[in-house]
């Protein structure tokens, strides 16, 4: 690795940062000198994606190792940056805090499973797939275990996880840009995927590579700077995450007062009443056997269950595994031990992540590297739980209990979007806690208005968020048109293809899932939606078992991944579908979001058995093992 | 290149080191959050000791345990005539 290379990175970088904190900066004189809110929005919107442009041109190539995987000279620190960038979604950016802020302790799962997964990819796979080196995951399979079967199945659970999972990011875009700059959703999506081609399509991974950093820095700026903010305003010490614990103590009080105000009481009673009068309705339908109220039913039974969540009593924030009976808690615990476990070996397992460590120049640093993503999605990730408390202790302290008339403009301007929602259920005026409901979404987008920041805080939230949302979606649509080219059309089809009609293909592939997944998001899929959190429970139990055995077992079979890989993937998706669509009996309580749980032991079994009754890999197979565990030997 | 006795001494001490790792990973992670209730009533650092350690502890352990691994095995690769060339 040149070091002259690696300096002059630096350097750029730094200047950049620079630049964005004085763009930032200027922009904050200029919103005080009267510039009007929209055209804030808009400039922060335009100068961003100009730049990621920017980046992605000047990243043009035309050589495959280059497109495929960054010419492997990708230092650590900045590969760290680029996985890091690469790995928060705008899931993470936006939605993180505000699990937080809803689900208290339990939605630490999250917190542990998205950064836990990071010490599977250090120790177990990141290493090992860069001394192997090639292009994509479906190669390891390929190499490792022999013939098409086995890249095949890979390439389809690229596919199957990488899909809904981007176009999740896309639509993310489409939220993002349509409320930032007044256009409509569907003008939002197609603008949000111009962005996104102006940085992969000309560059493929070497212009994704660079742009990802730019956008880790803008998100993790825009993430710190607000509830840096709070933090000072509340405590006096500008480090939320150092003094949160305090605040928390705060919150549990004030949960205390709140619980025996009877206030409060009596509009959870309102709700209870409200949920037993739906209850009568739909048990007088029900009676009727009218099939056309099926629909209504459905509706009612919706209605009934948000009073009843109202109705019931306040859990304390920190509170493990809050529930009713003692089963209750059992199976919360247990479902928060197979989601958290779950998430970590599908982050483990998505290929998106795990081929950026392909684009290392070592080894040694492909280790390293891991530090540094770890490192830099620490910084988020350790930030967003006291997000969520410096949140809560606002709405708990300043909004619940106020009248309703007077309530801080904040709230007006985001129920007109419907993301708050305030119902005087008990008439008295004054807002109890039950009357308020809060779109998780609205912590982190809210918070610069809540800490009274000035709007340019806000633009540089939206800005952060569409950085997320790009660079995650850049590294997904890649992956998958990435295992389409060089997995199917090049490595199945045509072996005599040369580079130019490669990269053209790949090209020409990527522009297809763009405009596909851009089409998919358009229509507002719920379903689709709801089917993110499956990728990392079919991306761990396809990939997870057959790439660990594959470089710790050298006896794995042929046979016995690739029965191993269909046994997981099957009964992951078996159980999902079984349990979301067609009503089946849960195991053990498990959620389907959760279906990894079974399916990834299945997996490892299903392999260590066929693997025993087949017989054992070639000797060159064997030394392909061998040497992908050693940095420097080669058999 | 052939396989030497060398080799498989890295590669033993390799797992070895992993192992412990995971162990240590493993601990933090599921064993905490099993007697979570249990913990609650330990306060550390104004925090319920579980909730702490889901929203901070358990990361800064993540971080160093990578942090070490990365060390410790490029170390190992000099000390065992393993490391790449070019560095």
């Amino acid at each position: 690795m040149p070091r002259v290379f690696v300096s002059k990175i630096k350097k750029y970088y730094s200047f950049y940062t620079g630049g964005f904190v004085m763009f930032v900066l200027a922009l904050a004189v200029a919103e005080y000198m009267g510039m009007p809110d929209q055209w804030i929005g808009w400039t922060f919107m335009a100068a961003t994606v100009a730049l990621y442009a920017g980046i992605g041109i000047m990243s043009r190539t035309a050589d495959v190792t280059e497109y495929y995987v960054a010419g492997r000279r990708v230092p650590a620190i900045f590969n760290g940056m680029a996985t890091g960038a690469d790995w928060m979604s705008a899931a993470s950016f936006i939605g993180m805090a505000g699990t937080l802020y809803a689900k208290g302790y339990d939605g630490l799962a999250f917190v542990m499973g998205w950064t836990g997964g990071y010490v599977l990819v250090a120790l177990l796979l990141a290493p090992y797939l860069r001394k192997f080196g090639q292009f994509t995951i479906p190669d390891f399979m390929g190499a490792r275990y022999g013939g098409h079967m086995a890249r095949t199945i890979a390439v389809i659970g690229t596919i199957l996880a990488s899909f809904t999972y981007v176009t999740a990011q896309i639509y993310g875009v489409g939220i993002i840009t349509s409320r930032f700059l007044g256009i409509t959703f569907e003008v939002g999506v197609f603008v949000g995927l111009a962005g996104l081609l102006v940085c992969s399509f000309l560059g493929g991974m070497r212009a994704v590579t660079w742009t990802q950093v730019a956008q880790y820095i803008i998100l993790i700026i825009a993430y710190l700077m607000p509830v840096v903010f709070m933090s000072y305003q509340v405590t006096n010490v500008p480090v939320p995450q150092l003094v949160y614990g305090a605040v928390l103590e705060k919150v549990t009080a004030r949960e205390d007062e709140i619980m025996a105000d009877p206030a409060q009481a009596s509009a959870r009673d309102a709700y209870q009443a409200r949920a037993d009068a739906l209850g009568a309705r739909i048990a007088m339908l029900e009676a009727g056997h009218n099939p056309a109220a099926g629909e209504e039913i459905a509706q009612l039974k919706h209605g009934r269950e948000i009073a009843e969540a109202k109705a019931r009593p306040l859990n304390h924030h920190a509170e493990p595994f809050p529930g009713r009976t003692e089963a209750e808690r059992d199976t919360a615990r247990l479902n928060f031990i197979a989601l958290t476990f779950c998430l970590m070996v599908g982050t483990a397992s998505l290929p998106h992540v795990l081929i950026r460590f392909y684009t290392t120049p070592s080894v040694r640093e492909a280790r390293e590297s891991v530090f540094w993503s770890l490192f830099f999605i620490f910084l988020l990730y350790f930030t967003a739980p006291a997000y969520a408390v410096f949140a809560k202790y606002e709405v708990y302290t300043n909004l619940v209990g106020t009248s309703i008339v007077e309530l801080p403009g904040w709230v007006a301007s985001w129920a007109k979007l419907g993301l708050v929602m305030v119902e005087d259920i008990n008439h008295d005026g004054i807002l109890q806690l039950a009357e308020l409901t809060l779109n998780p979404d609205v912590i982190v987008l809210a918070t610069p208005e809540i800490a009274g920041l000035p709007y340019v805080v806000a633009g540089l939230v939206a800005a952060g968020g569409l950085a997320a949302a790009l660079s995650t979606a850049d590294g997904l649509l890649l992956t998958i048109a990435n295992a389409l080219s060089h997995d199917v059309y090049y490595q199945m089809i045509n072996r005599e293809a040369s580079t130019t009609r490669r990269l053209a293909v790949s090209k020409g592939l990527l522009l297809l899932v763009a405009l596909v997944a851009a089409w998919v998001a358009s229509m507002k899929p719920d379903t689709i939606l709801s089917m993110v959190a499956w990728a990392f429970s079919i991306a761990a139990a396809c990939f997870f078992p057959a790439l660990v055995l594959g470089i710790f077992w050298k006896r794995a079979t042929k046979q016995g991944a690739v029965a191993g890989m269909l046994v997981g993937l099957g009964l992951t998706l078996f159980y999902l579908v079984g349990v979301k669509f067609y009503g089946m009996a849960k195991w053990f309580g498990i959620t389907d979001v959760s279906a990894g749980i079974f399916g990834i032991p299945a997996g490892f079994a299903t392999i260590l058995l066929v693997s025993l009754f087949t017989p054992a890999p070639d000797r060159e197979t064997q030394n392909m093992v061998e040497s992908v565990r050693y940095p420097a030997l080669n058999l | 290149m052939q396989l030497t006795d060398k080799h498989r001494e890295y590669w033993r001490r390799n797992l070895k080191l992993t192992g412990v790792l995971l162990a240590i990973w493993f601990t933090v992670t599921f064993l905490v959050v099993w007697y979570a209730r249990d913990l609650s009533d330990i306060v550390f650092l104004d925090f319920p000791l579980p909730f702490w350690v889901g929203a901070q502890g358990a990361l800064i352990v993540y971080v160093m345990l990578v942090r070490h691994y990365a060390r410790r095995m490029n170390e190992l690769d000099e000390e065992y005539g393993v490391a790449e060339d070019g560095r």
